[in-house]
């Protein structure tokens, strides 16, 4: 039962967490004593040297908006953006509350009076912008899935399929989001005439660039993951006359899996780093926007507020991964593999 | 003719190389009556498993043919199931699935739920893993795993088994153990076994003939063995048995003596 509860601390990434509560359970005492030190003690030790380094280097740095900001200040900075969402909020509320009075009002006055009920216009915060970045993410990176891992199959299966494809992957493959952008944006404002609010172009625009470069990982790891399958599962499936598509289900695609879902991992990762360039350029109203307004705004808060911006683009693209491996792990068939 | 369950005719094989095309095997013949064990030996690289390959569909021979029930093998098939020599099991799905996987596409519409169910069930009970029916292939060992590969391959039921090395990995005691539920197996069932084996003591406990082939390249029929010993076989009584001894020295001569291994011979 406890063993379970951390394997699941392990398997999302809390491994560090486990020595602490078997301390205070009372288990093995030294031995978990020593694994803290290692997995808690020296990580943090690490982090303090880091701000320590970051707090004195900082300070000696005079910049065109003043000394750049230590952790101190970035900290605070950070409270501001709290409080701003706070605000917000509350600004929100009350709108929202003034406008049903008003309806009230005029609904009492007049039954048969038409109601309007307009939407809340506010500036998004920068939680409002994380949530749009990881819907953009989200939906970039679900367009690419679903176009690389059939392409991956296909390829894995064929090897003139692959062969006519690979060039494309080789030489594609390195092209940076920048060099992508301008050719998405022209080409989705041609076609997307009405910006719609659901599906503004700017946002269109983003996810299609993190699609465009973070397909190909994924498109290279189903296409080794299925043409490593041995020989003699595909013996099988031929004594067993499978059809095609049953092959596929049954004994392809979960060969494949782990190969797979290791390159959804990598595809993630990159489609985050490339979301916030994209966003910066195509003011999709996300984190990349909000680098790019504090940029452009360039008051005495703008380099503290990117830097709160970078470290939690940091802690988002970490924690995203932490979700794609414990998927990962969760799906692979082969126990002892060691996946980190 | 009466009775030719399984005829193997004229069978000629060219791989192809950079070299030109080479011939791995030579007018192979054979003919195997129902119900029959027939077992191929023969040194490695001879075209045992290609014989195999061939019957079970996997290869096309290049002259000469197989036919089975009166019906020409082009294509492999459930009805010429095969015991491979790595157990084969797919290592996502448990042992019950792993059977359940030929079950269903076997008897799609012949058998209803609870039929397949019970056939599944029953399979594995003969191989004896009844008790592990929701293991992963990892989790059990080699022997079991190649236990569930048979239990896979009669689920078929196919009207020939063809066994490619099926107990080479295993420890000797393993095999023992894999050998006696083998013999019971073919009792209750009656299957037509082809088996291919290194270990001449195997052949010659399980089999009804044991087949002989020459060295490669173009490998061919060298003698066929009729082991006359009544059935059931117990290892232990053979043992000491002067028939069995000399039909296993037979064996070995022809192995050792008439068509030594060419690559001891070399050394």
């Amino acid at each position: 039962m406890t063993t379970l509860v951390y394997d699941k601390f392990e398997r999302f990434g809390f491994g560090w967490f486990v020595p602490i509560i078997k301390l205070m359970r009372g288990e093995q005492a030294g031995k978990q004593l020593v694994l803290m030190f290692r997995n808690l003690v020296i990580p943090v030790v690490g982090i303090l040297v880091f701000l320590f380094a970051w707090h004195v280097l900082a300070a000696q740095i005079q910049t065109s908006l003043g000394t750049v900001p230590g952790p101190i200040q970035v900290w605070s900075q950070f409270q501001g953006l709290v409080e701003e969402h706070k605000a917000e909020r509350l600004k929100e509320v009350a709108f929202y509350e003034r406008q049903e009075k008003r309806n009230a009002k005029k609904l009492a006055k007049n039954p048969d009076a038409k109601i309007k009920v307009r939407p809340y216009t506010g500036s998004p915060t920068f939680f409002d912008q994380i949530k749009t970045s990881l819907i953009t993410v989200m939906v970039g990176f679900l367009i690419a899935s679903l176009m690389a891992i059939p392409i991956g199959i296909v390829c894995g299966l064929s090897k003139d399929i692959y062969a006519a494809i690979n060039p494309l992957i080789q030489v594609f493959k390195p092209v940076s989001p920048l060099a992508w952008l301008p050719i998405v944006t022209i080409i989705i404002s041609a076609i997307v005439t009405t910006n719609s609010e659901m599906m503004p172009k700017a946002f269109i625009i983003s996810a299609l660039t993190v699609t465009l470069c973070c397909i190909w990982p994924t498109i290279i790891n189903t296409t080794i993951g299925v043409s490593n399958i041995s020989q003699d599962l595909l013996n099988v499936s031929k004594v067993l006359r499978l059809g095609w598509f049953t092959k596929i289900r049954k004994i392809v695609l979960p060969s494949a899996i782990p190969m797979i879902f290791g390159g959804l991992r990598l595809s993630l990762g990159i489609g985050w780093m490339v979301l916030i360039a994209a966003e910066m350029l195509a003011q999709n109203p996300g984190l990349g926007k909000f680098v790019w307004d504090e940029f452009q705004n360039g008051s005495s808060n703008s380099l503290g507020r990117i830097m709160v911006a970078v470290i939690v683009i940091g802690i988002i693209g970490y924690f995203l991964d932490r979700v794609m491996l414990s998927l990962q792990k969760s799906v692979s068939w082969d126990k002892n593999a060691i996946l980190r | 003719m009466p009775n030719e369950h399984l005829l193997i005719t004229k069978v000629t094989i060219d791989f192809p190389t950079d070299n030109g095309p080479f011939r791995a095997l030579d007018d192979v013949n054979l003919s195997i009556k129902k119900g029959e064990f027939v077992s191929l030996i023969g040194h490695s690289g001879c075209g045992k498993s290609t014989v195999l390959n061939i019957v079970a569909g996997l290869h096309q021979a290049t002259t000469g043919g197989v036919i089975l029930d009166d019906k020409e093998v082009n294509t492999p098939g459930p009805e010429r199931a095969v015991v491979f020599q790595n157990h084969s099991l797919l290592p996502w799905l448990t042992v019950y699935q792993n059977v359940e996987l030929a079950v269903k596409q076997v008897f799609k519409g012949k058998k209803s739920k609870t039929e397949m169910h019970d056939w599944i069930e029953h399979n594995l009970s003969l191989v004896h893993m009844s008790h592990a029916l929701d293991k992963l292939p990892s989790e059990i060992s080699g022997g079991m795993k190649q236990r569930v590969g048979i239990a896979r391959a009669l689920s078929m039921q196919p009207k020939v088994l063809l066994m490619d090395e099926p107990f080479g990995a295993l420890d000797a005691l393993t095999r023992a153990h894999l050998q006696d539920s083998l013999m019971e197996i073919q009792e209750e069932l009656g299957n037509t076994v082809i088996m291919i084996t290194h270990d001449v003591d195997e052949a010659v406990l399980l089999s009804d003939r044991i087949v002989m082939m020459t060295n490669g390249p173009a490998a061919t029929i060298g003698e066929i063995l009729h082991i006359d010993l009544e059935k059931p076989r117990n290892r232990i009584a053979l043992a000491d048995d002067p028939h069995y001894n000399h039909l296993r020295s037979e064996v070995l001569r022809f192995l050792y003596e008439r068509h030594a291994n060419p690559a001891t011979k070399a050394a």
